[in-house]
């Protein structure tokens, strides 16, 4: 890596619109050198199209982009990447069936024919010597923890020779401590005026713990920016959303009854590699409690949930609804009122090609009124059943007739969680909830679980997010390497230790 | 010297090779053409036009060996052909694969009919048993020179996958279309040329066939074997060199029947001769768990998706 500083990134009146939609209007920003700036919005505010525009995945209709105050073609991520500028998305772009090695090596743009897998170690074992972190380069990416896979994706844009990082919500997938482990290593590293840092965020802790500079846009226009040190948190979330905002406490009825509603024993899980990924797991919901699961991804939370939810089979183990064995069929759900929304719902729960008005009936379609004599589906009373969900859950675009798959990740969790608390409930299994969501949509979904404990409903709460597991559960149980380890009153709960439970480093 | 038993052995071990080198060919194909994250079923066709262009060529011109290659260019193109059509959006690869395979059945057999009677120059034999009187092991150790070839295709493939860039970037291709594109591969590009390259060994392995044993052309050339390399190739692993071993079971397999029958054991004979079609089918069962994935899949392969 070059000691000179990273080039000065200017966009200049930058305009892109999608058909009628106009995604970005006339934005200016500019990303200085060494500075780790970050850049604010909901949802839907033009903050992936700015940086899209930026990479040249996208062309915008108007506006230029300037690097060290001369004007810069970027046609493709390529010629990006030739101009030192890279970036780090949402979702992983690895390899997961090749090793980190593999995957640093074939992201280079020029490959020898013949590959020197001896050199090449050798070359990037020096390189991850000078780097702030390290992942081990035979290890296979499907064997890492987001974390680490968040950090060579990291590694590669540094190996790259990168300047300037982009990186689009590196820390929703991380623990907090992995977040700041991360962004502390980026931090020293713009700090070190080796690089500089444009983040795309929803978490203002993380801007305000770790950002020099931010900028804010609201529906495709620049609000505002500024630095973080002159800016309080209040201020940056009301440019975000554009009126005064604060997290309303959850109102809580009742404390949790002593009836246990779901009890689970010993209950053992393969995952895909027909590897044991839940061993011997143990835990008991009562009604009106939510039990909040926190964990680092990747240690059996997934499967659990599968389970569940009737998407995989456990090897061993009971699972008691009310006293009696529960069987995932489609009449005991029915009969228990065992409801799920399990994370990335539309690809695990949704028919992403049908309407809004079918995804939202998959649990009573075959059910009056909604079906006549339990074959003949009657369109007109799914339709309807579909405006009165879309309405109380506030889903848009507000049309039954949208396939899902093109409504917004916020709105299909919002139609997969009307769907699931369509009726009543008793056993509530959600997973990850809010991942990706901006926080208007946050607030809403967190509302509406509470308010189904509120009603008597039992909820496990599966995140990767502690903190909103704090703020949503009645007590907190840490799950490690596919057991519960740890437990605690979500009340008295004590960070670090959770933290420490989380990695496996408790005493 | 009394052989009894020990020459079901000998002539199963021959037949494996015998048999199992047009397996290993399509095999070798299919797993190329996988690695890059398709399936073409189409590959029991271009056998069959391998099979006839090999005859064909080596009929006219009275050189096998320049049959086998035209065999191999006839395979190219039909892998390109399936593979371009598979570029287009919405387009699925196992629906092109049935249409190629009838499409290539039936072009070879149109283009085939005059071919029927005529007698083409057979591919010449390495006698590696010459050191022995044992009939049964001298007629084992008769080993047509595409087995060698093919032994050490397998080899180079296996190497070419792991050490060279086009292997990688075909590896990733297969792994993630995604990933590929965020890298700036071209992925339909090298999807059509791994197509076509395997295109190129399942019609060598067809003009084995005609050209080698059994040595004729007709309709009735091929027993499936371009169907059943996608069941070799997910016992493979989908790794090459496991592909020469698993062609040589199947190949085994098959000679089981014939090689009992050599000894005066008749009973059972099609039961014998149906094994590598229930061998396949035990594989692809097996394999087939609702519990974990397979291990080695190239995850782009829609079967698996």
């Amino acid at each position: 890596m070059t000691n000179t500083v990273p080039p000065d990134l200017e966009v200049l009146g930058m305009t892109k619109r999608f058909g009628p939609l106009v995604a970005l209007k006339d934005v200016n920003f500019r990303l200085r050198p060494g500075r780790f700036h970050a850049l604010l919005g909901e949802n839907g505010a033009g903050k992936s199209t700015l940086v899209k525009c930026i990479m040249g995945y996208y062309h915008p209709d108007e506006g230029k982009i300037l690097l060290d105050q001369q004007q810069a073609t970027v046609r493709n991520p390529r010629d990006a990447q030739t101009l030192g500028i890279g970036m780090v998305y949402q979702q992983f772009t690895l390899i997961p069936n090749m090793t980190v090695l593999e995957n640093l090596v074939i992201s280079k743009a020029k490959l020898n024919p013949l590959i020197n897998w001896l050199e090449e170690e050798h070359q990037l074992t020096q390189f991850m010597e000078k780097m702030p972190f390290k992942v081990s380069l035979a290890a296979h990416v499907s064997s890492l923890a987001a974390g680490e896979k968040q950090k060579v994706e990291i590694l590669k844009q540094l190996f790259l020779q990168n300047r300037i990082l982009i990186l689009d919500e590196p820390t929703s997938v991380l623990t907090p401590q992995e977040a700041d482990e991360v962004l502390g290593h980026l931090r020293a590293m713009t700090q070190a005026q080796r690089l500089s840092v444009l983040i795309i965020t929803h978490k203002l802790r993380e801007v305000v713990a770790f950002a020099d500079e931010v900028t804010v846009l609201r529906k495709g226009q620049f609000v505002g920016s500024g630095l973080v040190s002159d800016l309080k948190v209040s201020q940056m979330a009301e440019m975000m959303v554009g009126s005064e905002v604060t997290t309303k406490p959850k109102e809580r009825s009742a404390p949790p009854t002593k009836t246990p509603k779901l009890a689970i024993h010993d209950l053992r899980v393969h995952d895909d590699a027909g590897v044991e990924a839940v061993r011997g797991l143990h835990v008991t919901i009562h009604s009106g409690e939510i039990v909040g699961i926190a964990g680092v991804s990747g240690n059996g939370q997934r499967e659990l949930v599968e389970v569940l939810a009737g998407q995989r089979q456990a090897i061993a183990g009971k699972i008691l609804v009310q006293g009696m064995p529960f069987e995932p069929t489609r009449k005991q759900i029915m009969r228990h009122k065992i409801y799920c929304l399990p994370e990335e719902p539309l690809q695990n729960t949704c028919v992403v090609h049908m309407s809004l008005a079918e995804n939202l009936a998959f649990r009573n379609f075959d059910l009056e009124p909604h079906s006549m004599g339990g074959w003949l589906i009657n369109r007109p009373a799914l339709r309807r059943s579909a405006h009165g969900l879309i309405e109380r859950y506030n889903i848009k675009p507000p049309y039954p007739d949208t396939p899902i798959q093109s409504l917004s990740g916020g709105n299909v969790q919002r139609a997969v969680l009307a769907r699931e608390l369509s009726a009543e409930v008793e056993i509530l299994i959600v997973a990850n909830p809010c991942f990706g969501l901006d926080f208007l949509a946050t607030e809403e979904i967190r509302l509406q679980i509470v308010a189904a404990r509120n009603r008597g409903t039992a909820v496990l709460l599966v995140s990767e997010d502690l903190d909103e597991i704090l703020e949503l559960a009645d007590r907190t149980v840490v799950m490690f390497n596919g057991q519960l380890v740890y437990e605690t009153t979500s009340s008295g709960a004590d960070l670090a230790l959770i933290g420490r439970h989380m990695t496996g480093h408790a005493v | 010297m009394e052989v009894g038993w020990w020459g079901v052995l000998i002539a199963v071990l021959g037949g494996a090779i015998r048999i199992g080198t047009p397996f290993l060919f399509v095999s070798l194909g299919e797993c190329l053409t996988e690695k890059s994250g398709r399936i073409n079923l189409g590959l029991e066709g271009t056998l069959v036009m391998g099979a006839m262009t090999g005859y064909a060529i080596s009929l006219h011109s009275g050189s096998p060996w320049l049959g086998v290659l035209c065999a191999g260019l006839a395979g190219a193109v039909l892998g390109a052909l399936h593979s371009w059509l598979c570029s287009y959006q919405r387009v699925n690869d196992i629906a092109v694969g049935i249409a190629m395979m009838l499409f290539g059945t039936g072009l070879a057999f149109f283009l085939g009919k005059p071919y029927i009677q005529p007698s083409a120059p057979r591919l010449p034999s390495i006698d590696l048993g010459g050191w022995s009187n044992v009939p049964q092991l001298t007629a084992a150790l008769q080993i047509n020179a595409l087995f060698l070839i093919g032994i050490v295709v397998a080899i180079t493939l296996g190497w070419i996958l792991k050490n060279t860039s086009w292997g990688l970037k075909v590896r990733v291709v297969g792994e993630s279309a995604d990933a590929a594109r965020a890298l700036g591969l071209p992925v339909d590009r090298i999807r059509i040329l791994s197509t076509a390259q395997g295109g190129f060994l399942a019609g060598i392995g067809g003009s084995y066939l005609s050209l080698y044993y059994p040595f004729n052309w007709s309709e009735g050339l091929s027993s499936g074997q371009g169907l059943m390399a996608v069941a070799l190739v997910i016992f493979a692993r989908w790794q090459p060199l496991a592909c020469l071993w698993v062609s040589l079971l199947w190949g085994g397999a098959a000679a089981l029947g014939p090689s009992l029958q050599s000894v005066g054991i008749t009973y059972g004979y099609y039961i014998f001769n149906a094994i590598p079609y229930i061998m396949t089918l035990a594989v692809m069962i097996i394999t087939c768990s609702p519990r974990r994935s397979l291990v080695g899949v190239p995850h782009e392969l829609t079967v698996t998706r």
